[in-house]
């Protein structure tokens, strides 16, 4: 019964932990963006999660309903989703800069590429 | 006294406004122009402020009259007016003095580089000032996506590997501490600071508690370049264009590492924080080794910069370790080195950018014998390096004066052996660069040098002198850092 009760916990958890995962070892840049993306919701899902009020209504004020759902997380996530997509669309334009420069947008072949510049 | 409580907000208002005016104006002259003048009245008001704060306390601004636990309100005491004031001042002074090297390194839509320049510092002084947890979240995550896109600013293409590095390293961070904030808000239902720490349930010992505690360290210190996640921080300091080396070097770990502290003292209170997890133990584990770590890698490094840049991270390691005596006397050793490696790290930094403009690279080779080709730029870098050493009289003795009397006083003598040979480890690597620019000879194929224009100069000498100013007059560092200090701990350290 807890673990069903705290479920919007356990969702938060697998889905950070997959974009961590995605984050971490995959080396094509584009992935790592996803797993950013992924992992970044998921941090919004537990925020709206813990606005949820058990048997309130959407936050609109209307007759016959007097509990409300609290709107703030809402707000608050409204902006930390803006940061994220502009963080995503610089991540994209930096890795389109990094294909023109490098003609690869994996970790090992930028690292090789690396390596020979710091030689030069 | 109510004036400067309402001109109070315009310290961030000022470069967050001017930044996308910048955009528009064409050219280069004139963006230019409207950064040094937006940072320059920035800095005017900061001081202002930090005068009314030393004067009279807290200043408060709530954002369109809302009261402060609903609305956002903008609190300053002591210890975010002194940031603030280092912010202001080191990008006052090292905006003037970029401008040749940014026409050199970034020669084309200047407009927006500035545009990027403004709006980083608007969110690094959006950080400090701000009594609101989200807003901070908000204002990192704005000062790093500017800082991202400045870094790939860099001439070389390993700019945009380390910008990109940089981007996943930092927002991995600034998630973390929007985690913690979502705890504290689940826990307390309040994003206000001060609201916050009165309804945090202390006593209780509550795990999720523990967790968001853990997720804002580990998130901020990050940001804060601690060992071992200082990773990101060298290649990004090393490839960016010159100016914003210099400018992010002295300021965002600074910030950084400001906002930890509100976080650990005023937000959650030292009594649950160094209980609730052995953090005084932890944090000095890892300060002792950023020090080491951070000394003994600059001094393999055949690079200048990526050499000043290590060294940013054993001196983030002297700053922490003033913390994790947890005492006041120690916290205040903290905000001291925090103000004068500011000032020790942007004067080294812009004289480095000096030689960099003028022999094209960066490696130590290239640097051979230009000593006596650019005699004034070379003795700034030592005069600076003086300062990162800690001779007296200079401001980086006065703030190892403090931290070893900070470490005697908590009982702990062995720290100051540790301190003293990695000072001894900063003297061998900034000597070195010295003994390669003065004692060698020019090689006969090198590329003819000659000093850079005096306008150039009197920007890095300013910050020369204002190194050794604090190290005989420490009035205003000492008694700023001493009230800071007593701000955030509100008398509940020893």
């Amino acid at each position: 019964m807890t673990f069903i009760s705290l479920f919007n916990y356990w969702a938060v958890i697998a889905l950070m932990m997959t974009g961590y995962y995605c984050m971490i070892v995959r080396g094509n840049m584009l992935k790592k963006v996803i797993g950013l993306g992924i992992f970044q919701t998921s941090v919004f899902i537990l925020f709206i999660s813990a606005g949820k009020v058990i048997g309130g209504s959407t936050p609109v004020l209307r007759e016959g309903v007097s509990t409300y759902s609290n709107p703030l997380p809402h707000v608050i996530i409204l902006t930390a989703i803006v940061v994220g997509i502009a963080t995503t669309a610089v991540a994209l334009a930096l890795t389109v800069r990094i294909r023109e420069a490098y003609g690869s947008i994996d970790d090992d072949d930028i690292d090789d590429a690396a390596e020979e510049d710091d030689r030069v | 006294m109510s004036s400067i409580t309402e001109l109070m907000p315009f310290v961030v208002l000022i470069p967050l406004i001017a930044g996308p005016v910048c955009v528009l104006l064409p050219g280069r002259g004139l963006p230019w122009l409207l950064a040094t003048f937006a940072m320059t009245t920035a800095f005017i008001i900061a001081a202002l402020v930090l005068a009314a704060v030393f004067d009279g306390g807290t200043l408060r601004y709530a954002f369109g009259d809302w009261p402060p636990p609903v609305g956002i309100e903008y609190r300053v005491d002591a210890a975010n007016a002194f940031v603030a004031l280092l912010i202001t001042g080191v990008s006052a002074i090292l905006l003037p003095w970029g401008k040749p090297l940014v026409d050199d390194e970034v020669p084309e839509r200047q407009g927006s580089f500035y545009a990027l320049v403004l709006i980083a510092l608007a969110g690094l002084l959006g950080i400090t000032l701000t009594g609101d947890v989200f807003n901070v979240f908000v204002f990192l995550e704005i000062s790093s996506l500017a800082t991202y896109g400045l870094i790939a600013h860099g001439r070389d293409r390993r700019a945009l590997i380390a910008a990109f590095r940089y981007l996943i390293m930092g927002t991995v961070g600034a998630t973390f501490l929007l985690i913690g904030i979502a705890v504290l808000y689940i826990l307390t239902g309040s994003l206000n600071m001060l609201d916050i720490a009165e309804r945090l349930p202390v006593g209780e010992g509550s795990r999720a508690l523990d967790v968001g505690l853990g997720f804002i360290v580990v998130g901020l210190s990050i940001k804060l370049a601690l060992f071992p996640l200082h990773h990101w921080l060298p290649n990004a300091y090393t490839y960016a264009p010159s100016l914003i080396s210099a400018l992010i070097a002295a300021t965002a770990t600074k910030v950084a590492l400001y906002v930890l502290l509100r976080f650990i003292f005023d937000v959650f209170g030292p009594a649950y924080s160094f209980t609730a997890l052995p953090l005084a133990a932890g944090l000095m584990a890892l300060a002792i080794g950023s020090m080491f770590v951070g000394s003994w890698l600059a001094i393999l490094q055949s690079n200048l910069k990526r050499m000043l840049a290590y060294s940013s991270v054993a001196q983030v390691g002297y700053m922490v370790l003033g913390v994790s005596l947890t005492t006041v006397s120690g916290l205040t050793a903290s905000f001291l080195h925090l103000f004068n490696h500011g000032l020790m790290k942007a004067a080294l930094f812009a004289s480095a950018g000096l030689m960099v403009y003028r022999c094209g690279g960066m490696g130590m080779n290239d640097l051979r014998g230009i000593g006596r080709q650019m005699p004034w730029t070379l003795t700034a870098f030592a005069l600076a390096g003086v300062s990162l050493v800690g001779l007296p009289p200079t401001a980086g003795f006065i703030s190892k004066w403090y931290l070893l009397t900070a470490a005697v006083d908590a009982g702990q003598l062995w720290l100051v052996a540790l301190v003293l040979i990695t000072s001894l480890m900063a003297l061998f690597y900034i000597a070195r660069v010295v003994e390669i620019a003065w004692m060698q000879p020019r090689p006969d194929d090198a590329p003819a040098v000659e000093e850079v224009h005096w306008t150039l100069l009197l920007p890095v000498w300013v910050l020369v002198a204002a190194n050794f100013w604090f190290g005989i007059d420490t009035r205003l560092t000492v008694g700023g850092a001493t009230r800071a200090a007593e701000a955030l701990s509100s008398g509940a350290l020893p």
